[in-house]
């Protein structure tokens, strides 16, 4: 019953730790956090892509209260930075993988610096709406679906800028190196996602909808 | 490696129930477990888990059937009723098919594919927590509930909670919200594990581990997490929304401001129609791997077996408002969904007739995990036919949401996926624990279980067709749905006892089962390659395979499978 | 304990079943659901015979492929799978599905997109926790919980169709002789007709979960022939009845705040949250099918709703029993 403990040929390596896959079937498999962050993404877009069907089923069926077009200005400032800090983010990594720390601090400090301002940018808008425009997630529809999308994007903007600024506390003390590439990576990937879906919501909220 | 080594232990490590080295105490024993970010015994802890509430719903189903025994019952209150029957839907969907599944993923996938643990060992124990939170905070509703009725109530909104019931205007105190948290939380969970799991599979192969050459069960595993990354999402995102409506006042779900009722049924389904191919795919992996073992032959067509999964996990994201053709959709989208509906039959129904061909010319061994693979086949092929006839919309508008339903999808759950969940675990349970399970309890199990599935199942389909509704705490006498009902319940008994033999089975063996050595069943996937129970690293060097049976290569080394591959 | 329990109350007791009242699926008597029950027919044999098939393959192959006790232990042929068979069982399911999909989708146009004959009775059906509004736009009824319609026979085909709405949650109106379901949800408007054929009771209820009482909201629905169905009508369109002798109870009824639910018409009672009394005693059953309709079941049923429908929205009215006589006695004068 029992089988024979003969010998497989085996592929003898040691355990590596990092970003390195532990072993593979060919001489390369995908980077682990690469297809971990992919997942990731695909799982959020499908909770965007529920928030932006609840957005555009609702339109124009408000029974009360303000419309889009009535008190929606275009936030292109606002995109324009969220926007470009996906430029400067991969500047940053470019700057890492090449050694430059430096740079790499520089760049990664303009891209929070975006990504905040983007996120004051939205306070303020919502700030406006509520005491100028009498528009809230109560109000009518549209409130509903405005805050709830526009305001999960933010909150994911938000977790991506904790990460960014973990990761400049530990550049700032100069614990972020070249290997540590791969990783910075892969939480840019996070925060390009996070950029696309703006665009998508922009499209959409300001676009489409007003 | 990953964590401490018991000491000493190289080849044979801590089997489950015992202490090994003499300097650890139960608590340091305890403590091992709860910190634990090893795949395995992650993996055991899901099951432990899964099982517990097994058993837990399995009470409130008995309590179910023990007030509907009869007409005009009076055994339980329609307000208890109602909690029962939403919360044993809810518990043996998201507190014991998703923890289950997970359990053995996190178990095998690893040992299958020659690696050493999952891609992240500690979001893996981030996951598990997270679960067991999610569903302690949903069973904290009974103490903490105040609902409708009162001080302490569990949730009684049905266990796809529509709208507006769910709102704050109808279902009033907390328990909904308890509903929408707890399985939240367990949903984050799923997700966390669903890609960690992929990325261990695409990631960590072992070395001549292709794709087209990993085990069935590695690959129907891969399906089922992409689904679960696209499916729990939605769910997600609605209970979000519902949440939103009952704190922060916003219209959602909120009819009487215009909002659609509709909307949630259609983010539900969404969800909730692959969530039941989540839950079923992983039932085809186990009898992938086990039917072909207890046959003696290769499973026949392993990469129409593939095909078909990834066609199924494809067409069920178009199949969801089958569950909803009494909505009063036009004639042209129920069509579509009808149509779609038929059509993912096709690929599901396919795999029965390549497990038959795997049999087929085989020598079938009729040990307890292969007793409980046949009634698999046998059982989900009815359940499948019943799904066609639920397909044919007209026939829809008569049977949803009465007890037909209801016994079509005990066919696809108990019938299918339990079964084969007894199956994978007198399967497994020798690797995990390094001793067999009785093969004189496990046939006793069997046929009790056997006896009572049918008795209660097949007669369920009966007061469908004769118009019971679902949900209905009591019904008349006169409408002739009496003794229909009262069969079922007395199937229930044999069902308990079964699960009862079950778990006092498992209980012995810890202690007194027969030793299994490395591979009791004579199998050839790497899982059966190591030591029983495996140690903690799994692998003292990572193999390379050549096929998809490493095991019948080196067992047949004069007719390997790489030669016909 | 259990078995005595329910011994106790009788409950095991041989239930009393009228076979014309049974609500069988496959007992039709309407044309929705001859068509339906048609459509069920064939996809059962279909299903049927593919069972049959597969089954008996299984079966065979148990029996066949047994390991036998003295097999030599060697291990047979590895069949690795084959292009042909599988395209086979691949190509048959496929043709199947494709003449089920064919049937369900004319049956399903037949139905769904059937013209509305000019002829055609209209009725409004809105949906509550735990009770139906019926009302008839262009004959000026309105009714609760058991519904009348005239049966269609012969040339002159006299379908009724329903138009479904819902003041709370969500219902579905079933009664599984006449046709299939349809829900009732709120801020949306749903449509089903029913063409019965053969005069009766047809029993039914809501199918979908709308909260504690959704086991007792029950439907009967009465099929009458033209003769009785035209007096029906002619009845419900009368004020209610006025007896004098009863006029001591029509005072507390105007005086309490059954009147705010309650309308009876040509008193000043017009509330709309609960069913409208004014023909109260032309129906068989109270609270929806919760008891029989009769002096006593009023009595009781105004003294404590509770406990024939655990936590229906109408509350004990707490009157003594002296009011409550006279209550029930008037309410009793309504026909």
């Amino acid at each position: 019953m029992n089988a024979t403990t003969a010998t497989i040929p085996f592929e003898t390596r040691s355990a590596a730790t990092g970003a390195v896959p532990l072993e593979s079937s060919a001489d390369w498999s995908p980077s682990k956090g690469v297809v971990g962050m992919t997942c990731l993404i695909i799982a959020e877009s499908a909770i965007f892509t529920i928030f932006v069907v609840a957005y555009l089923y609702y339109l124009g069926k408000d029974l009360s209260g303000p419309t889009p077009r009535q008190v929606l200005d275009l936030p292109i400032l606002n995109s324009i930075c969220l926007l470009s800090s996906s430029a400067t983010i991969t500047f940053a990594l470019r700057s890492l993988r090449n050694g430059n720390t430096k740079k790499f601090n520089f760049w990664w400090l303009v891209t929070i610096a975006l990504g905040a301002y983007f996120l004051l940018g939205t306070g303020r808008e919502w700030h406006h709406l509520i005491h100028d425009k009498g528009l809230t997630i109560q109000t009518n529809l549209f409130g509903t679906t405005f805050y709830s999308l526009v305001g999960l994007h933010a909150s994911h903007v938000i977790i991506g800028l904790l990460a960014l600024s973990i990761v400049m506390a530990f550049a700032i003390t100069g614990a972020v190196k070249r290997e540590h590439a791969e990783r910075v990576h892969v939480l840019g990937l996070y925060w390009h996602f996070v950029d696309v879906v703006w665009v998508v919501v922009f499209t959409v909220v300001y676009i489409i909808g007003r | 490696m990953n964590g401490t080594l018991t000491t000493g232990d190289i080849s044979g490590a801590t089997a489950l129930g015992s202490i090994a080295a003499t300097e650890k105490t139960v608590f340091d024993h305890i403590h091992s477990w709860l910190v634990t970010v090893d795949h395995k015994r992650l993996g055991l802890m899901y099951i432990i888990y899964a099982l517990v509430f097994f058993v837990v719903a399995g009470i409130e189903a008995s309590l179910i059937r023990i007030q509907l025994a009869a007409p005009n019952n009076h055994f339980l209150s329609p307000q208890v009723f109602n909690q029962l029957f939403t919360m044993h839907g809810t518990t043996m969907v998201f507190l014991v098919g998703m923890p289950m599944i997970f359990g053995f993923a996190n178990y095998l996938v690893p040992l299958m594919i020659g690696a050493r643990d999952l891609a992240f060992p500690r979001l893996n124990a981030f996951g598990f927590w997270l679960s067991v939170f999610g569903g302690l905070l949903l069973y904290f509703s009974f103490i903490g509930g105040e609902g409708m009725t009162g001080a302490g109530s569990a949730p009684d909104v049905g266990w796809f909670a529509y709208a507006p019931l769910t709102g704050k205007a109808f279902s009033k105190g907390h328990s909904t919200d308890y509903w929408i948290l707890g399985i939240m939380i367990g949903g984050f969970g799923s997700i966390a594990t669903a890609a960690n799991i992929i990325t261990t599979i695409l990631c960590m192969r072992c070395r001549g581990m292709t794709l087209a050459k990993m085990p069935l069960l590695a690959w129907l595993n891969l399906i089922m997490c992409g689904m679960v990354l696209i499916a729990v999402s939605p769910l997600t995102a609605a209970q979000i929304m519902l949440l939103l409506d009952r704190f922060a006042g916003s219209h959602f779900f909120d009819t009487q401001a215009g909002g659609s009722a509709t909307l949630w049924m259609h983010f539900f389904w969404i969800f909730g129609h692959p969530e039941v191919y989540v839950l079923i795919i992983p039932a085809f992996a186990f009898a992938s791997e086990i039917i072909p073992v207890f046959s003696r032959k290769a499973i026949f067509g392993y990469p129409v077996m593939v095909g078909a999964t990834l066609a199924i996990a494809f067409v069920s994201l178009s199949v969801w408002a089958h569950h909803m053709f009494t909505i009063g959709m036009s004639s042209t989208s129920n069509t579509f969904f009808a149509v779609s509906t038929m059509m993912v039959g096709i690929p599901t129904g396919i795999k029965i007739f390549n497990w038959l061909g795997t049999m087929w010319g085989g020598k079938l061994r009729f040990d307890t995990p292969m007793l409980f693979s046949t009634a698999f086949l046998f059982q989900f092929l009815i359940a499948g036919l019943t799904g066609i006839m639920l397909a044919a919309a007209p026939f829809n508008w008569q049977l949803n949401d009465s007890y037909f339903v209801i016994a079509h999808f005990h066919f696809v759950l108990v019938g299918a996926l339990i079964f084969m969940i007894f199956a994978a675990v007198y399967y497994w349970f020798p690797k995990a624990t390094g001793r067999l399970l009785s093969e004189r309890f496990g046939k006793w199990h069997f046929w009790l279980f056997l006896i009572g599935f049918h008795m209660t199942f097949v007669t369920m389909h009966i007061p469908g067709i004769l118009g019971m509704p679902r949900r209905i705490y009591t019904y008349e006498a006169g409408r002739g749905w009496g003794i229909w009902n009262l069969i079922c319940t007395i199937g229930v008994a044999f069902q308990v006892i079964g699960t009862l033999i079950f778990v006092i089975n498992i209980l012995l063996s810890l202690r007194k089962g027969r030793p299994a050595g490395n591979d009791p069943w004579d199998a050839w996937t790497l899982e059966w390659s190591t030591s029983s129970p495996p140690p903690e690293y799994n692998f003292a060097e990572i193999p390379a395979v050549k096929s998809r049976r490493p095991l019948w290569d080196i067992k047949h080394p004069s007719d390997p499978d790489w030669k016909y591959e | 304990m259990v078995m005595a329990g329910l011994t106790q109350q009788g409950v095991f007791a041989a239930e009393k079943i009228d076979p014309a009242l049974v609500p069988s699926v496959f007992a039709p008597e309407s044309v929705p659901a001859h068509s339906i029950s048609h459509l069920a027919g064939l996809v059962l044999a279909i299903t049927g015979a593919i069972f049959v098939v597969v089954a008996g393959l299984l079966t065979y192959a148990v029996v066949r492929f047994r390991r036998r006790g003295n097999d030599d232990g060697t291990e047979p042929a590895q069949i690795y799978g084959s292009g042909p068979v599988e395209a086979a069982w691949t190509t048959v399911p496929f043709l199947i599905v494709v003449v089920l999909a064919l049937t369900t989708a004319r049956v399903i146009h037949e139905i769904q997109d059937a013209r509305k004959p000019v002829a055609a009775l209209d009725v409004q059906v809105i949906g509550h926790q735990w009770w139906w509004e019926f009302r008839y736009p262009k004959l000026g009824i309105v009714t609760a919980n058991e519904l009348h319609v005239p049966v269609s026979q012969g040339q002159d085909r006299l379908p009724t169709f329903l138009e479904l709405r819902s003041a709370d949650v969500v219902h579905s109106f079933w009664v599984p002789r006449l046709a299939g379901k349809t829900d009732l949800i709120p801020n949306k408007v749903n449509s089903m007709w029913i063409e019965p054929e053969r005069p009766g009771l047809y029993l039914g209820q809501c199918a979908k979960y709308c909260g504690t009482q959704h086991a007792k909201m029950l439907l009967r629905v009465y099929v009458d022939t033209r003769e009785d169905f035209d007096r029906w009508v002619k009845e419900q369109k009368q004020l209610a009845e006025n007896d004098p002798t009863a006029a001591a109870g029509r005072l507390v009824f105007e005086r309490t705040a059954c009147i705010n639910c309650h309308a009876v018409n040509g008193t000043v009672g017009n509330g709309r949250f609960g069913p409208d009394l004014t023909h109260l005693m032309g129906r068989a059953t109270l609270g929806s099918g919760a008891l029989t309709n009769s002096l006593e079941g009023l009595r009781a049923w105004i003294k404590s709703p509770e406990q024939f429908k655990p936590g229906v929205l109408m509350p004990a009215m707490n009157l003594n029993d002296a009011d409550l006589d006279k209550l029930a006695a008037y309410l009793a004068t309504l026909k």
